[in-house]
């Protein structure tokens, strides 16, 4: 720890290299500050701005102050997709980690072949939100019509279904960084707890989840990021389907997720855009927060080394 | 005691050889799909082809065409993107991050904050107003949005190359400054060396965001003259009443099938790079 502290400060940067870099600012930085500029920061604040106004394209923007917070805080479809985000989230976070954390735990107890089961658990994350919806649209709508239905019939099916599609694509990503964690645990210390007379479930929750604290808390936040701002799966598998009609009117996507109701409101009418930016802005802050005060919750329940 | 944990251990392995055939039979159902007949899919998804359910490479063939628009159209499209998109990023980037390290001035530290909050914001917050401005400027083509991507995924690729330079010992470029090396001399000859292993993550961590996505290049590209991928097999889905769903799955087929093939062969770099991409990110 130490040893990094020195190198952090001063010497970093010495004058000798400081000074002939400084002079190629245009060939290192500019182009990616360029593009940054074109591709973040600039829609970043003309989105904050837009959010105040009510405008179909960005040249008609008339400023209304918070009336698009307003509507959008009274909207009854995004209250329904940040609860149903929420409680995706909570599941998935549960199911994802859980399953994870055993198949990593089992996969770094020198079983056979334990690298042909790695790859092939890994393998779901290269395929595509899309083409991952799609695929398993297929498998549930096939299983589901030998019960006579099918997925977008009944809200809980497009519910689970999400849940089983995204386990099988984020598990062998959370178990990679899980196998990072459980191969950092020195071996010194497993057989101190087996010296002291300590059981394997004892060592299991001692020792290692203790020490795999670190890779625990990037898993969760992981998960928990990943589904508020999950889009193509919840767009290529139900869509948002079944709609539900409330007594008022109201029309309610029962599957439809935040990101998705953000996407529908901007493009299915061009008069909400700016209660959808604001729906965005309000978005963007809810994930900010979430990813702040995790990491923060988390982090002090890390192994002091 | 041994001759229990060897018998456990077959226990374990057998166990998990069967979830891994679960866990890839999502993928034999596609290949097994997309040689049926249409009216079969649906109504016997999970039952290998028959005689009359059948239809050989004819869902292949229909797949090229399928939508009116040619599949190797948008898979060139898909590969040429995410090709250029990943070598600009990686290329800027890495500069990028080298200044930012070594030039601690306050520019330097304003652009890393900055990259280090865009990795917070979702692409909601961002999307429609980026159309615009994507628009606007004229990079609403394939040939252009490399730059696109390269603004909107500066953020993850600047903090994880700058946090790797940071580790890499002064002495070495300050030998090569002595030496009368200039930056740049410095950067390709000493620096990108040393940084190779962090190259490699996040390139595989770029092509895997890029040659997935969907909504960006959805959003950005003038769709009725480009699509990608993802959009070719999103838009056979949404805008047609019915589906061939036998053509579907052969699209898919064909989509997927490459990136296994490279990813059976090059796995190990692929895992070890995404591992290193969350563990810093």
């Amino acid at each position: 720890m130490k040893k990094k502290n020195k190198s952090d400060g001063t010497s970093l940067n010495s004058i000798l290299i400081r000074k002939p870099i400084k002079r190629c600012f245009p060939i290192f930085i500019l182009p990616t500050l360029l593009a940054f500029s074109v591709g973040f920061v600039w829609p970043f604040i003309q989105g904050i701005y837009l959010s105040f106004c009510k405008f179909t394209i960005v040249s008609d923007a008339k400023w209304v102050g918070f009336s698009n917070y307003k509507k959008a805080f009274m909207d009854a479809s995004f209250k329904h997709a940040f609860w149903y985000t929420a409680l995706f989230a909570i599941a998935s976070i549960l199911f994802i980690n859980v399953i994870a954390f055993f198949v990593a735990y089992a996969l770094t107890q020198k079983i056979p072949g334990s690298n042909l089961y790695r790859t092939v658990f890994f393998m779901p994350n290269l395929i595509g939100g899309i083409v991952l919806g799609y695929i398993w649209s297929m498998i549930f709508d096939g299983i589901l019509s030998k019960y006579g239905t099918f997925l977008t019939a009944k809200a809980s099916y497009g519910f689970w279904g999400l849940l089983i599609l995204m386990c099988w694509q984020q598990v062998g990503y959370m178990m990679i960084i899980y196998i990072a964690g459980l191969q950092g645990v020195s071996e010194d210390m497993m057989e101190a707890a087996k010296i002291d007379g300590a059981n394997r479930w004892q060592t299991l929750f001692r020792v290692t989840i203790p020490n795999v604290m670190p890779s625990i808390t990037i898993c969760i936040f992981l998960t928990l990021t990943n589904s508020f701002k999950l889009f193509d799966q919840n767009l290529a598998l139900t869509g948002g389907m079944p709609t539900l009609f409330g007594d008022d009117g109201t029309m309610i996507n029962s599957t439809e997720m935040l990101a998705l109701n953000i996407y529908k409101t901007f493009y299915t009418s061009a008069k909400s855009r700016g209660i959808a930016q604001a729906k965005a802005v309000v978005f963007f802050i809810l994930v900010a927060v979430m990813a702040l005060i995790q990491l923060r919750f988390t982090r002090k329940k890390e192994v002091q080394q | 005691m041994k001759k229990k944990s060897s018998i456990l251990s077959i226990v374990v392995a057998v166990f998990f050889t069967l979830i891994s055939i679960v866990y890839v039979m999502p993928i034999v159902e596609v290949l097994i799909n997309s040689f049926k007949l249409n009216s079969f899919v649906n109504t016997e998804t999970f039952a290998l082809p028959t005689k009359e359910s059948y239809a050989g490479f004819a869902n292949y063939i229909k797949g090229m065409t399928f939508g009116n628009y040619p599949f190797l159209k948008s898979a060139f499209f898909s590969a040429y993107i995410t090709i250029t998109s990943t070598a600009l990023i990686i290329i800027c980037t890495s500069m990028a991050a080298w200044y930012i390290v070594r030039v601690n001035s306050l520019v330097s530290k304003i652009v890393y904050y900055l990259c280090v909050f865009s990795m917070i914001v979702p692409f909601q917050m961002v999307m429609f107003t980026l159309s615009g401005t994507a628009d606007r400027l004229k990079l609403n083509t394939p040939y252009l949005i490399p730059i696109v991507y390269l603004g909107f995924g500066a953020g993850l690729a600047v903090f994880m190359f700058s946090g790797f330079v940071k580790g890499i010992p002064l002495e070495i470029e300050e030998a090569a400054v002595i030496d009368g090396c200039n930056p740049l001399a410095i950067f390709f000859r000493v620096e990108l060396a040393m940084l190779k292993p962090t190259l490699v993550s996040v390139g595989i961590l770029e092509v895997m965001w890029i040659w997935n996505d969907y909504l960006l290049p959805y959003l950005v590209l003038d769709r009725t003259m480009y699509m990608t991928i993802p959009i070719h097999i999103q838009y056979l889905k949404g805008s047609y009443g019915s589906v061939d769903m036998g053509a579907t799955m052969a699209i898919i087929m064909m989509s997927i099938f490459p990136i296994i093939v490279l990813y059976l062969f090059c796995q190990k770099y692929i895992i070890k790079g995404v591992a290193a991409g969350a563990v810093k990110g």
